[in-house]
């Protein structure tokens, strides 16, 4: 399996899980019952920690990666009794509550979630009102609030390190830039924070932070002048990858620097650039999927920010469990209204001044498998 | 304006029709040119549409655009086929999407990880859509469920058998056999370029055009849409007509999952998840009716293009797609008044 890796930001929580750890291994041993939804171990009770861990779905790689995490944790700590539960698919707010109310009825001291929306809101109020500790894994709540804390990836940092990698590999050259992103008909804080992330690592005025496609079409870039083409919604997956592309292509045929959401989206649009025989033009993305890794490996991906779904659930649950010992609550990062669990910038194409490591590095702690 | 349909159902013979055409009003002349050819009412709205973005922007009837055009569309259009079938029985598929990412799961993940040659694999995909399609006409036929509860529920199962055999895991293009990404591949006529997908695509239309318009079996398909019961009667095996008519979708269902492994140079079960719905919108606006027995392939191409022009369009015209969303659902409902309009010939 995975293995995370130890990097400067994330020492200190590395040094928490051994102490978690020895701690886990003084407690009684068991194992960890996962269930779906509603299984029917009994969380509370005797000296078990009962742990809720509800993801979007339990389809997408990120998220079994993160279930994989959690059990994997669960395990080693022998008193965690884990349940797992998602919602049916991507933004299904109900199965997410239903998921919620369970995990209160069953008497467990914490939840882990990555809430599909707004809705699940007044759930995680009520947990918390019960005496749940309530952590947000990936995706923050709006208002980030609305839980204890969030485990997260610094997505706009995500964004800013492939910018700035951007910057460098065109090197002064006029930029036209295809911006792919998740949606265009609703708002979600990742589809802005990689965007806007990535032109400001470019040196690209975002104007506001919080909005894609606002900014000036043409301009300057650190080093030279830009043209954005296009800001077009991709769904996060190939075939709306290849669609955008070629919707951005047919306004500028002249595009060399493609930032994708995602892994999938970038292969897509890699698909598309191919079959209108372009060359000599640059993709960037984010995720860091084993999939994705192989990709930068391949050249077909420029670079990608990884992020470690892994490490999430794992902290996520180390971070109940000694809650429910000792009353100790995690606490943000520093600068940050959320816990970074780390990102690092993979390539093999080196830029200076930003930190990467190489696709062999990044294949080691990637998430998912590659096909 | 009275009808001049004689009561009964009993048909008009020709030389009546004559006498009864000469004593209509422009409206019922058009009810019957329109009932005669429902394609014709979408094509209009099909050329307005490409007009209209034409004058928006130049760039949208290039040859470029264009051809995008046609690619962006030929993975719904190819689903729509099958869903025409069984939108003419007056029944509904909502397992299309579904079908085709379980068959496109299992003949690219059979070809990469079990090391079957490319021909087999793609055999034994189109093999599984086949007979996914043949357990839902099996359900409505032999166990007479209504077919939008059936489709409903194996929409939850092809998804989940999807899912589950794949992992939810994505197999990327390099993996698979030239064949399986064969679709992918195109070649250029007078600037427009073709892929091998959107060519057998067609070739579909035309196989299932023909079949609907010259064969027994396609006027036993649209015998047993108009009305079950008769067509019963008067000798046709309704629901053998029916089982043959899902199976034949499941059989489109599969190939259209070769297609769209070209088109996303990839097989991912996170695909074409807006088809099953998109299908049955390219349907209706395309002039098929919902209530069965009248309608068409051609309609439903034409459907399906117009939706895509719109997208396109409004993208290259830079407003906001959920415009898109707007026209595409007053073009569902006009189509159906329009198609409301032209039963009263009937009556």
């Amino acid at each position: 399996m995975l293995s995370t890796v130890s990097t400067r930001r994330t020492r200190a929580a590395v040094a928490l899980s051994v102490a978690g750890l020895a701690l886990g291994l003084s407690a009684c041993g068991g194992n960890s019952g996962s269930g779906s939804g509603s299984s029917g171990s009994s969380g509370g009770s005797g000296d078990k920690i009962g742990v809720s861990l509800i993801t979007k779905d339990s389809t997408n790689p990120f998220f079994v990666a993160m279930q994989n995490g959690a059990k994997q944790e669960a395990q080693k700590a022998g008193n965690i009794d884990l349940t797992v539960a998602s919602g049916s698919k991507d933004g299904d707010e109900a199965g997410q509550i239903t998921a919620i109310e369970n995990s209160i009825a069953k008497g467990d001291k914490g939840i882990l979630i990555t809430p599909n929306g707004p809705g699940v809101n007044a759930s995680i109020k009520k947990a918390r009102a019960q005496g749940l500790y309530v952590i947000a894994l990936d995706t923050p709540p709006d208002p980030a609030d609305t839980v204890d804390i969030t485990f997260a990836t610094d997505n706009f940092k995500a964004g800013e390190l492939i910018g700035q990698w951007a910057k460098a590999q065109m090197g002064g050259k006029p930029a036209v830039i295809a911006l792919l992103d998740l949606f265009n008909d609703k708002v979600v804080s990742v589809d802005y924070n990689r965007d806007q992330g990535f032109l400001s690592g470019m040196g690209i005025d975002t104007v506001d932070k919080k909005k894609n496609g606002d900014e000036a079409k043409t301009g300057n870039y650190d080093g030279g002048t830009y043209t954005i083409v296009c800001n077009e919604p991709t769904q996060g997956a190939e075939d709306g990858g290849r669609t955008a592309m070629e919707n951005c292509l047919t306004k500028n045929p002249n595009i060399n620097l493609v930032y994708t959401i995602n892994e999938p989206a970038a292969t897509g649009a890699d698909a598309a650039l191919k079959a209108a025989k372009k060359t000599g033009y640059t993709i960037v993305s984010v995720d860091g999927g084993c999939q994705g890794v192989k990709e930068v490996k391949d050249g077909v991906i420029g670079a990608t920010s990884q992020q470690y779904p892994l490490k999430m659930a794992q902290l996520g649950v180390e971070a109940i469990s000694k809650y429910a010992k000792d009353g100790t609550k995690p606490s943000t990062s520093p600068g940050l209204d959320f816990f970074d669990t780390g990102v690092q910038l993979v390539t093999d194409k080196p830029a200076n001044g930003v930190t990467s490591i190489t696709s062999d590095e990044g294949s080691k702690v990637c998430w998912g498998s590659a096909s | 304006m009275t009808s001049s349909a004689t009561k009964g159902g009993a048909r008009e013979s020709a030389a009546q029709a004559e006498l009864s055409r000469r004593a209509q009003s422009p409206a019922q002349r058009l009810q019957h040119v329109l009932h005669s050819n429902p394609a014709i009412s979408p094509a209009i709205i099909l050329v307005l549409t490409v007009v209209v973005f034409s004058l928006l922007n130049s760039r949208f009837a290039s040859a470029n655009s264009l051809s995008l055009l046609v690619q962006q569309t030929a993975i719904v259009a190819a689903l729509a086929i099958g869903q025409t079938l069984v939108i003419l029985t007056a029944g509904i598929d909502l397992s299309v999407g579904a079908i085709a990412i379980l068959s496109m799961m299992v003949m690219a993940t059979v070809a990469a990880k079990n090391g079957v040659p490319g021909p087999v694999a793609l055999l034994i995909g189109v093999a599984l859509g086949t007979l996914a399609g043949a357990l839902n006409g099996f359900l409505v036929t032999r166990l007479n469920l209504p077919p939008f509860i059936v489709t409903l529920g194996s929409l939850s199962i092809f998804t989940a058998l999807a899912l589950l055999y794949s992992n939810g895991q994505s197999i990327g293009a390099d993996q698979m056999p030239d064949l399986l990404n064969w679709t992918g591949n195109s070649f250029s006529i007078a600037g427009f370029v073709v892929t091998n997908g959107v060519v057998i695509v067609l070739l579909m239309y035309l196989v299932v055009g023909f079949a609907l318009s010259q064969t027994a079996w396609g006027r036993h398909v649209y015998a047993v849409g108009d009305d079950a019961e008769s067509a019963r009667l008067s000798g046709i095996a309704s629901k053998r007509v029916l089982l043959s008519v899902y199976t034949v979708a499941g059989l489109i269902f599969g190939i259209a999952a070769w297609c769209q492994i070209g088109r996303a140079s990839v097989a991912s079960p996170n695909g074409i998840v807006d088809a099953n719905l998109n299908s049955i919108t390219a349907v209706v606006i395309g002039g098929t009716s919902l209530f069965g027995g009248r309608g068409g392939v051609l309609g439903t191409l034409i459907g399906a293009l117009i939706v895509q022009a719109f997208a396109t369009g409004l993208s290259l015209a830079g407003v906001d797609q959920n415009y898109r969303l707007l026209a595409v659902g007053i073009l569902v409902i006009a189509a159906v008044a329009v198609d409301q309009w032209i039963r009263k010939v009937k009556s």
